[in-house]
């Protein structure tokens, strides 16, 4: 069994906020983190869109300090997908920062990062334990799984991994897709270089229907996203029996500091799963659930608690 | 038994297999100046027809999850394989042999034993795209030429020296994301070739990125190889229309009797903001043979031919169009566009990312 | 020769008609030695058809007055012919104008642009469609050759019949029933 196996207390990861917030939402949205949330990592950086970077990156300094006053460890996320000159050395700028973890988001930060203790996004395809042991090799001490990776792949990995504290995207709406068009944009009508920042419009995503007016997918920029909202919170034993013992919450507009005390009221065995699923529903009342991608079935399914 | 050809080489000192008199092809590896044509083989007979119609290079995969174009029917046994490479051999054409899904936790063995075949029976090169796979074949088989998937998603300067100084991968296939600009910037930063999609399908998404499929149906193209896979599809009349859906999603819809395009996740029309409209991308196919003097010109080493999944008679003519295309480059001619218009699953084609309003 | 356009031949109208009032009995007996002799030929068609080959599938063209229903069992293939309506349950369905189905059968067509452009329908399992087509395009089949095959050692004469019938049925109904030989 592997160091990440023993009996660690499970830890919170609350992700970077991946859609455009105002600046003030954004900052306010960090300081109420930093002094009310149950999470022991966040994560700072945009990964989705380096044009909305200028807009808040003033505030940074201001929110890392704020968090680490907190008592959180501060990961700094990269471009999930960097093609300019300019956003190819923001990772650079990330790593000049002292006292904080780099997150790689896309393989062009493999090597930056390379010799320093880093972690692994979300966004970088980690399946197997052959990739697991080379990202620890070159110094990956946390490593967030692909949220498609099913609950059997966890274990096997788990099992390897001798360094890395492996983690599972536990709540929020699941990035699918990244690409070099911006699908916001392209919905308005207009150009990317011109976008006039319309996904500002919609903080948790624009929802994406099928024609048959069902809910599907939600686009945010060059990102798709579900429509549904994973939320492993019914799910938290299983996948802690297997070894993974860090859960990501992705944030939305909801309340995420209650969304982050459900999860550790139900990891400290304060709250039933049930209750922990009933009171995450109440904070999100138009949202839609799902845990299918850990149960290895179609992602937008929720597969009900046993018993 | 592991191919000996490096790009460094300059003269076939040995080569992989008899040239016969008359052959189009060389035996170098990629000769300078020359573009190679690297064509779809989803099956041993499209194979031959694609290496008949001037083929440099065909690219191929094993029956199984081990490789990006799962679908049913298609692809090549270990021993269907080794006959291709030999026949492909005989005829001066290069065999590069894709093994681009991610090996599932705990069952690598599928995986490492498709790359050992590859070097046993001396395919020309492995097309990868999972890190730790690429670790597993530069360690076992430093002699195996790596060739980067475009499933692996190195789009820049930096992932690419990654993959090339961490395993040393001598081409990377790039994603469908960058402008013919942006290509001949990233030829001069980076230490190895690059090969870019000519003609096919279009991804919008960064491949190897992207699990809409795996959200809709369960199955992921990065574990299981498979794009809005066919046992999830299903088409039906309804209302005097023709609708297909992947799994539970509604895709399309048309008037009976028009065109219906396969149900590709990314290419249906959705709502969102009170409109409908092809949210992601068009059913347009790239054709960028128009783009093939500024590629050439951009540094490219490789042109590719999307469509494994298509059959021998499509590889035949598009590979016979694109031959064409190059041979007319090559002699300083104008490229006739018209050729390929009629092979596209719309009429429509695009140029996709090499023109950058398409962003 | 590629079609992803209504390029395909229709069968003459007056042609269907004559074949209408024609017993089944005799095509299934035919084409049921066909596909059996098509199995020991073509083995691995059917290994290439994987689970795929318990399949049931009804060829339907539909400017014929029958629809073929196949199970492309390698051990043991099945091959009924029944009329419209009387088509009993499967797993899959492929329509299309017979010259549609040849041609795909033949290679001549590309599966996926006949599609796109309707001139095939293609409906239930579509994995079993899709692997009924790769397969079939790999084996590089030919009409003539696999009914002249059934006729053992009379096959080479009788395949130069076939050739000379097809050539003349192609020229009277626009449909290629041998295969197109390579090239364009």
């Amino acid at each position: 069994m592997s160091s990440s196996d023993t009996a660690a207390r499970p830890t919170l990861t609350l992700g970077a906020v991946l859609f455009n917030w105002s600046p003030e939402q954004w900052r306010d949205f960090h300081y109420r983190i930093a002094d009310e949330a149950p999470v022991e990592r966040v994560c700072v950086g945009e990964v989705v869109c380096s044009k909305r970077l200028p807009f808040y990156q003033d505030d940074m300094p201001g929110v890392i300090e704020r968090l680490q006053r907190g008592g959180k460890t501060v990961i700094l996320s990269s471009l999930a997908l960097p093609t300019l000159p300019r956003e190819r050395r923001m990772i650079n700028d990330l790593l000049a920062i002292p006292d904080v973890l780099v997150e790689a988001s896309d393989v062009s930060a493999l090597s930056p990062i390379a010799g320093r203790p880093h972690a692994i996004g979300p966004l970088i395809n980690v399946y197997n334990e052959g990739t697991v042991a080379f990202m620890e090799k070159q110094g990956a001490v946390h490593i967030c799984l692909p949220p498609e990776l099913p609950m059997s792949a966890m274990g096997p990995l788990a099992a390897k991994a001798r360094t890395a504290t492996l983690e599972a995207w536990a709540f929020g709406r699941a990035p699918l897709a990244i690409s070099a068009r911006c699908y916001h944009a392209r919905i308005h009508g207009l150009a990317k270089d011109s976008c006039q920042f319309v996904c500002n419009k919609d903080p948790d995503g624009l929802e994406v229907d099928t024609l048959e007016g069902r809910r599907f997918l939600s686009v945010n920029g060059v990102q798709t996203l579900s429509d549904t909202v994973v939320n492993l919170i019914g799910d938290l034993d299983a996948v802690v029996s297997r070894g993974v013992r860090a859960f990501r919450l992705s944030p939305h507009t909801c309340d995420m500091v209650a969304v982050a005390r459900a999860f550790r009221d139900v990891l400290d065995g304060r709250l039933a799963a049930a209750e922990g699923e009933a009171r995450v529903a109440a904070l999100m009342p138009n949202a839609a659930f799902s845990n299918g991608f850990l149960h290895g079935r179609p992602g937008h399914q929720h597969i009900a608690l046993a018993g | 038994m592991t191919p000996t050809l490096a790009a460094e080489r300059p003269a076939p000192a040995k080569s992989t297999g008899s040239k016969p008199a008359g052959s189009t092809t060389t035996d170098t590896w990629t000769p300078k100046g020359k573009l190679e044509l690297v064509c779809p083989a989803g099956t041993p007979a499209a194979m031959r027809a694609a290496i008949e119609a001037g083929a440099d290079s065909v690219y191929c995969g094993f029956a199984d999850d081990t490789n990006a174009r799962n679908f049913p029917g298609l692809n090549f046994s270990p021993a269907e394989m080794a006959e291709g490479v030999a026949y492909a051999h005989k005829r001066g054409v290069k065999v590069l042999i894709a093994v681009n899904t991610f090996p599932r936790a705990g069952q690598p063995e599928a995986w490492h034993r498709a790359i050992d075949t590859i070097a046993q029976i001396g395919g020309d090169a492995a097309i990868v795209a999972d890190i730790g796979l690429l670790d597993y074949a530069a360690e076992k088989h430093p002699g195996l030429r790596l060739h980067l998937s475009v499933q692996a998603a190195a789009a820049n300067p930096e992932a690419i020296g990654f993959f090339v100084e961490r395993f040393g991968v001598r081409r990377v296939v790039l994603p469908r994301v960058l402008t013919v600009q942006e290509i001949a910037v990233l030829n001069k930063e980076i230490p190895c070739e690059t090969e870019v999609f000519v003609f096919g399908g279009l991804c919008v998404m960064a491949e190897g990125r992207c699990s809409l499929s795996s959200y809709a149906t369960g199955c992921s193209p990065n574990m299981n190889g498979v794009c809005s896979p066919p046992s999830h599809v299903t088409y039906a009349q309804e209302k005097g229309n023709f609708v297909s859906r992947l799994g539970e999603f509604m895709i399309n819809t048309v008037p009976g009797g028009q065109p219906m395009p396969y149900p590709t996740l990314c290419k249906g029309r959705f709502t969102a903001n009170g409109e409908t409209s092809h949210i992601f991308e068009d059913p347009a196919s790239l054709d960028a043979s128009l783009l093939i003097p500024p590629l050439a010109e951009a540094g490219v080493t490789a042109l590719k031919i999307e469509g494994r999944q298509r059959s021998r008679s499509y590889t035949d003519a598009v590979v016979r169009a694109l031959r064409g295309a190059l041979d007319q480059h090559a002699r300083g001619l104008p490229i006739n566009a018209r050729a390929l218009m009629a092979l596209s699953e719309g009429a429509s084609t695009t140029r996709g990312a090499y023109q950058k309003t398409w962003r | 020769m590629s079609s992803n356009s209504a390029t395909v031949p229709e069968l003459p109208g007056v042609l269907a008609f004559g074949l209408r009032p024609l017993p089944l009995a005799p095509l299934a007996a035919a084409l049921d030695l066909v596909v059996k002799s098509a199995a020991r030929r073509h083995p691995g068609m059917f290994a290439r058809l994987g689970d795929q080959a318990g399949k049931r599938f009804l060829i339907e063209p539909t400017d014929l007055p029958f629809v073929v229903v196949m199970t492309p069992r390698a051990e043991d293939p099945e091959v009924l012919v029944v009329r419209p309506g009387e088509e009993p349950q499967a797993d899959a369905r492929i329509a299309g104008p017979l010259g549609a189905l040849v041609g795909l059968i033949h290679g001549a067509y590309d599966g996926d642009a006949l599609f796109f452009s309707r001139d095939l329908t293609v409906e239930g399992d579509m994995s079993a469609v899709v692997a009924l087509r790769n397969a079939l395009d790999d084996a590089e089949i030919d009409l003539v050759a696999e009914a002249a095959a059934v006729l053992g050692p009379l096959a080479s004469p009788a395949e130069q019949v076939g050739r000379l019938a097809a050539s003349v049925a192609e020229r009277i109904t626009g449909i290629a029933f041998a295969r197109p030989r390579s090239g364009s």
